[in-house]
């Protein structure tokens, strides 16, 4: 586990590609994180191949969670409304990759990641609860944060409850009654 | 006239008693709900209900721009302040591009440590006042009074320091530091040589926490633990080794992993987490150099005080990066670092404007806890809370 | 006379030995542990020990911000207290909802229970919380034993 392999961060990219294909939408290297763009149908397959690949062995799930890109975000590779953003991490290759999923408005709707990778349970959770994404598959797929009867989900950019107005008074014959007694 | 004693014919039935523990309880370690479905005292399965201290940061960090952020970092995992500041800094450092001068990022390594042994102090302390070690509770909580003093000597707040910032530190650190971090690292190896003198040949500690709540590596590694509680079970993991950041790669100290993976383990792992620390800190105050506290680029750190009464430039710097604030140029990063409860990363989606577009915090005791019905199964409820102690989940970064 | 010596006396007993229960929420819950702990020992004030059945305490510490999912459980708390109870909402998440105006978080915790007294910060020193403790002690002592009832 502590010996860092010699796969660069742009070879793995290159290796999904070549298993893939054209199902990835789109990929890159940041900040030597290789991400990449694929269709909700293929997000358990490409997981899964990332794992596998005695080459890659990104075994570890990391995180799980949801982006709204509903007001003006950055340049997207796709026109879907949410994406679902899991990160993987390789213990040989010392890297997280990232997995971005597009997942459209009127069917906001993905396969859960929790029967293979059980950490994705909660994360799961957390993002049908703040974005109203569901997981098909999934154990049980209930709130987890927010109280059990909401409706909401407050993640979403179009969620924007008021600010509750708060009332200050400021009585001054109590204030100087308070300055006299000394406290 | 002795009686024999018959054996009773009664039969027993299977009885499942649901019991619920929590959100108010003095062993949950904060607002953390336990739904128990019990065979006598047997745990036959455990559901966490979290959710009771979600505050909606994610969604407030959308409406504040990124230096109004780092207060907001402080309040997550509270026991861990500085951690979490660091581990935001680094985040939008990295979208920034901005040059860290050396002196900044070596007072992060020795506040990080610091923050690493005040919290684990509180673990210990909480630990073992739940399990009935009075004593050690107040011994830990006198040795963090002295870290706590040091955070409020450099920031003037004890927890909520929002010392650690984009850019480097919030101000310089204060005369008076070196001699007070030095205080302590003469102060606590014989502290803790206490704490273990009291619990780690103790015939009671030792039967409350070996065997207890057993956590294999393969269950660590495929629910996502980290931290202390992966390496108690044997994964040889830190972040600070693995994934270096602040200049980790500089400094020698060894990464604690267990094997056995019960209470007693994560224990030790802890408590000698606590000793490579004090390495730590040594090392880094050796190196410590002086020079500035905070980058050059003035469209990102504030300009000093002094300059804004003769430069009409920095007068404007600072107006600007009062009001708007810097705008981190559009890009997508994911920066974790070791906090004492083990990976907190950031996921931070920026659009170029002054506000983050979507930070998502990847909380290590959320993943822990995820964990606990797989630990807690078929154990007894009595080491319910020896178990969760073990984990040290805080539930402010679990329900963010 | 004697009944106003002994009500006196009770209020007094009363304020001298406040036993709250163990009711941390978030960040202010560790300052909380801080002053209970070895340096500013807040059993030297008669709260010698914090109870964790709320049928058995009579100061609830409001430590830390209270989120909508955690409101009725503090309601249920507070109704559990038997009389006579009194509150402190420590800290500015407690007292108006601190730094969070959000849909999360409630504006204070006085909108479903009534508060004695507030302790601002964020979160307020150990001895910010003993100011607080010393301001309901001298409440308590000074106002006759009826207003227990609430």
């Amino acid at each position: 586990m502590t010996e860092a392999s010699a796969v660069e961060t742009d070879a793995v990219v290159a290796r999904v590609q070549e298993a893939f294909g054209d199902r990835i939408r789109a990929a890159g290297v940041d900040y030597d994180q290789p991400w990449f763009v694929v269709a909700r149908a293929d997000l358990r397959a490409l997981a899964a191949f990332l794992r596998d690949d005695p080459a890659l062995r990104f075994t570890r799930l990391v995180d799980l969670c949801g982006v709204d890109y509903l007001t003006a975000g950055p340049a997207l590779p796709h026109d879907a409304r949410f994406e679902v953003v899991v990160h993987l991490h390789s213990f040989p290759l010392r890297r997280w990759a990232r997995i971005r999923v597009p997942v459209p408005e009127d069917d906001p709707v993905v396969p859960s990641l929790t029967p293979e990778w059980p950490a994705a349970n909660w994360f799961e959770r957390e993002a049908y609860d703040m974005f109203g994404i569901r997981f098909t598959d999934h154990p049980d797929l209930t709130r987890i944060l927010t109280p059990d009867d909401w409706e909401v989900h407050p993640l979403r950019k179009d969620f924007q409850p008021p600010r509750e107005p708060h009332e200050w008074s400021f009585n001054p014959e109590e204030w100087q009654k308070a300055v006299q007694r000394g406290s | 006239m002795a009686v024999e004693p018959v054996e009773a014919e009664v039969t027993v039935q299977d009885e499942r008693l649901v019991l619920n523990m929590g959100p108010q309880h003095p062993s949950t370690h904060g607002v953390l709900r336990l739904v128990l479905e019990l065979d006598g005292e047997v745990v036959v399965s455990c559901k966490p209900v979290i959710g009771y201290l979600h505050t909606g940061f994610e969604k407030t960090f959308e409406a504040k721009n990124y230096h109004q952020g780092v207060t907001l970092t402080d309040r997550m995992d509270y026991l861990s302040p500085l951690s979490n500041n660091l581990a935001y800094a680094l985040a939008v450092e990295t979208l920034l591009g901005v040059e860290i001068p050396e002196r900044a990022t070596v007072a992060r390594v020795i506040l990080a440590e610091l923050t690493r042994l005040a919290s684990h102090l509180v673990w210990l302390g909480t630990q073992a006042m739940d399990l009935g070690a009075m004593s050690v509770f107040l011994y830990c909580f006198r040795e963090r009074e002295r870290i706590l003093d040091i955070f409020e000597m450099c920031s003037g707040q004890r927890m909520m320091t929002s010392y650690i910032r984009p850019g480097g530190l919030a101000m310089d650190l204060p005369e008076g530091f070196e001699e007070a971090v030095r205080e302590i690292l003469a102060l606590m190896p014989a502290r803790i040589d206490e704490y273990e003198d009291l619990l780690t040949r103790n015939e009671i500690w030792r039967d409350r926490t070996i065997g207890i709540g057993r956590l294999s590596l393969a269950d660590a590694l495929s629910h996502g633990v980290t931290g202390p509680n992966l390496r108690a079970s044997g994964g040889d993991f830190d972040l600070r080794r693995d994934h270096p950041y602040c200049g980790y790669e500089q400094y020698d100290f060894t990464v604690i992993v267990g094997s056995r993976g019960d209470v007693y383990e994560r224990y030790l792992v802890r408590i000698r987490e606590m000793r490579e620390s004090l390495k730590i800190i040594r090392q880094a105050l050796d190196r410590l150099p002086g020079g500035p506290y905070v980058t050059a680029d003035r469209k990102v750190a504030f300009p000093p005080r002094a300059e804004l009464a003769t430069s009409m430039e920095a007068l404007i710097h600072h107006f600007k990066l009062a009001t708007e604030g810097y705008r981190v140029p559009a890009g997508q990063v994911y920066t974790a670092i070791e906090s004492p409860r083990g990976e907190l990363g950031i996921y931070l989606v920026a659009d170029g404007s002054a506000r983050p577009y979507r930070l998502h915090v990847r909380a290590p005791s959320f993943a822990s806890l995820q964990a606990l019905p797989v630990i807690a199964r078929g154990g007894l409820v009595a080491d319910l809370v020896a178990i969760i102690g073990s984990l040290d989940p805080v539930m402010g970064e679990v329900d963010r | 006379m004697p009944a106003v010596l002994f009500s006196r006396l009770a209020d007094w007993g009363r304020s001298q030995s406040l036993w709250p229960m163990t009711f941390g929420l978030a960040c202010c819950a560790i300052e909380m542990m801080a002053t209970a702990a070895s340096r500013y020992d807040v059993a030297r004030f008669g709260s010698e020990l914090f109870r964790s059945s709320p049928r058995q305490s009579d100061l609830m510490i409001v430590s830390g911000r209270v989120s909508h999912k955690m409101a009725p459980v503090v309601k249920h708390l507070y109704d559990q207290m038997p009389h006579p109870k009194w509150v402190i909402a420590m800290g500015d998440c407690a007292s108006c909802g601190g730094i969070f105006n959000n849909y999360a978080i409630l504006q204070g915790v006085d909108k479903i229970i009534p508060v004695d007294v507030y302790v601002p910060g964020c979160p307020p020193r150990p001895e910010a919380l003993i100011d607080g403790i010393i301001k309901l002690q001298k409440k308590i002592a000074a106002q006759g034993s009826e207003e227990g009832e609430r």
